[in-house]
């Protein structure tokens, strides 16, 4: 399944600048797998040591705060919009 | 002259010049503003803190601000009501109230924040601020940004109450209502603030912005004749209040303005309808699980807290404890604040009455020592909160009056 990721801007130093990102996944456990494939290390910017989530990343998709829903677990639908949120974001300048 | 020495970011330490940045590039954690403590102990006595106007600008050497602040030169320094009336009624010796309801110029503690932020998007030569509210932030950066001749855009939940709106619109704000909750506003303003170039206070301003509520603690401890008091009672919506407050305190600790160390429990006030913060304490916690809010308390209204970790951490690290709200008895409260002291709070002054009365009957709070309550809101703006009964009318005459009034006691 096809689906779109959207990189802030922090993060877009592992994407080569790229604000959207394609993967083929089923699960946000997938997607992360996913990009850290194409974007080695990626993944320990946005989960801890333990494999979670950061405390301070909010991963939405299709508009839904993950936590809300099943976490890593959560499916992901052909067409989905997987969003990467740090939680206090916004750009430097 | 500043004694500002950067950023640090909460979790990793990595450091940062005092810049317009919302979060560590590394971790994405919270920025402090870092201070040269040591400079600031030679510098700053109470007696010269005495000497200066009566607004919170008295305490600069311990904000963020460069220039000479040109805004909010009236914020801050509101009073600190005794409440025997109430303390009594609820078993308490020595009950204070820190009534940010008559806040200038917004009637809310958001003053304190907005006074820091726009002065920072001046220094920064900004030309727009912005920024995600559940209304009284709405408020306060309209007003203080219309002062300072800059735009303003302020995103809020399509679900405000009027008055909020009003009182946002009538600065020439251009008001954004959002589908959705104050977290999808918050999400959406942290994503516009990716591609503008606008001062978000919440987001690259938030570092400065939230070191305004650290005047609340300032002024409660300068006021008490420097003294942090046993108990602070501290409505949470992100959580950032209270934790400033914290720090607040611990710097005047720090650079020898108190009279003993501070042993100060802070406590936290949510409505039932949403408590994430409080769940978290519960738990022994301070994990924070998101909820989706719903309750009469808009302006506490946030369901993933940003500071909430921070707020759990330290509400049980200094002993203190939390609880939550109903709606009707957020209503009573601030019925009660009204009745005995004659202020008229919002919906989170409510909920903070409410939950002391709480914290006091379940024997957390200690009743012989100095308990302040922070009221941060004004009850004008929140009108729709309680449901009194329209007065009935009467001819003018002074037999309908005397109708009226019958079998009614004398007043005394």
């Amino acid at each position: 399944m096809s689906l779109k990721v959207v990189i802030p801007t922090p993060l877009r130093k592992h994407t080569g600048g790229a604000e959207i990102v394609e993967v083929e996944a089923g699960t946000l456990k997938e997607v992360l797998d996913r990009l850290d494939n194409k974007f080695p290390g990626i993944r320990n910017s946005v989960c801890d040591d333990s494999g979670g989530l950061r405390r301070f990343i909010n991963v939405y998709v299709d508009g839904e705060d993950v936590r809300f829903l099943q976490n890593l677990s959560t499916p992901a639908k052909d067409g989905s919009e997987v969003a990467i949120v740090p939680a206090i974001s916004g750009g430097v300048r | 002259m500043s004694f500002v020495k950067g950023l640090r970011c909460r979790e990793c330490g990595k450091e940062y010049p005092a810049r317009l940045q919302a979060g560590c590039e590394d971790c994405f954690a919270p920025l402090e503003v870092d201070y040269d403590y040591a400079a600031i102990s030679k510098s700053l006595t109470q007696e010269r803190i005495a000497s200066r106007p009566a607004n919170l600008w008295r305490y600069r050497e311990l904000l963020p601000i460069e220039a000479e602040p040109v805004i909010g030169l009236a914020s801050g320094w509101t009073p600190l009501v005794r409440a025997d009336r109430l303390g009594r009624k609820l078993g308490l010796d020595h009950l204070y109230l820190k009534n940010d309801s008559v806040s200038y110029p917004t009637l809310s503690f958001k003053d304190r924040v907005t006074s820091m932020a726009v002065n920072k998007a001046l220094e920064f030569k900004l030309e727009a601020v912005g920024c995600a509210s559940t209304g009284n932030l709405a408020n306060s950066v309209a007003a203080q940004a219309a002062a300072a001749g800059i735009a303003s855009y302020i995103l809020i939940p399509e679900s405000l109450e009027r008055s909020k709106i009003t009182a946002t619109q009538i600065y020439g704000a251009r008001v954004i209502a959002v589908r959705g909750n104050y977290d999808d506003v918050n999400r959406l303003c942290a994503q516009i603030a990716e591609r503008h170039p606008w001062g978000f206070v919440n987001v690259n301003l938030r570092p400065f912005y939230a070191e305004g509520s650290k005047t609340m603690g300032f002024e409660i401890a300068e006021q008490l004749g420097w003294r942090a008091p046993t108990s602070i009672i501290v409505p949470m919506a992100g959580g950032a209040l209270l934790s400033k407050i914290h720090k607040g305190l611990g710097e005047l600790e720090r650079v020898g303005l108190l009279k003993e160390p501070v042993k100060t429990k802070l406590y936290g006030a949510q409505a039932v309808g949403c408590n994430p913060i409080v769940d978290a304490v519960r738990r022994k916690s301070i994990d924070i699980r998101p909820v989706k809010p719903n309750t009469i308390a808009k302006s506490l209204a946030i369901g993933n807290p940003a500071d909430g970790y921070y707020a759990s951490g330290f509400i049980q690290s200094t002993g203190g404890w939390a609880d939550d709200a109903t709606d009707p008895e957020i209503s009573e409260g601030i019925s009660l604040l009204a009745e005995t002291q004659g202020i008229y709070t919002e919906t989170a002054g409510g909920v903070s009455i409410a939950v002391l009365k709480k914290l006091v009957d379940q024997g957390h709070i200690d009743r012989r020592g100095i308990t302040v309550v922070a009221i941060t809101g004004n009850g004008l703006k929140t009108p729709e909160a309680v449901a009194l009964n329209t007065p009935d009318a009467i001819d003018a005459k002074i037999e309908a009056f005397e109708r009226l009034v019958e079998g009614v006691a004398h007043v005394a």
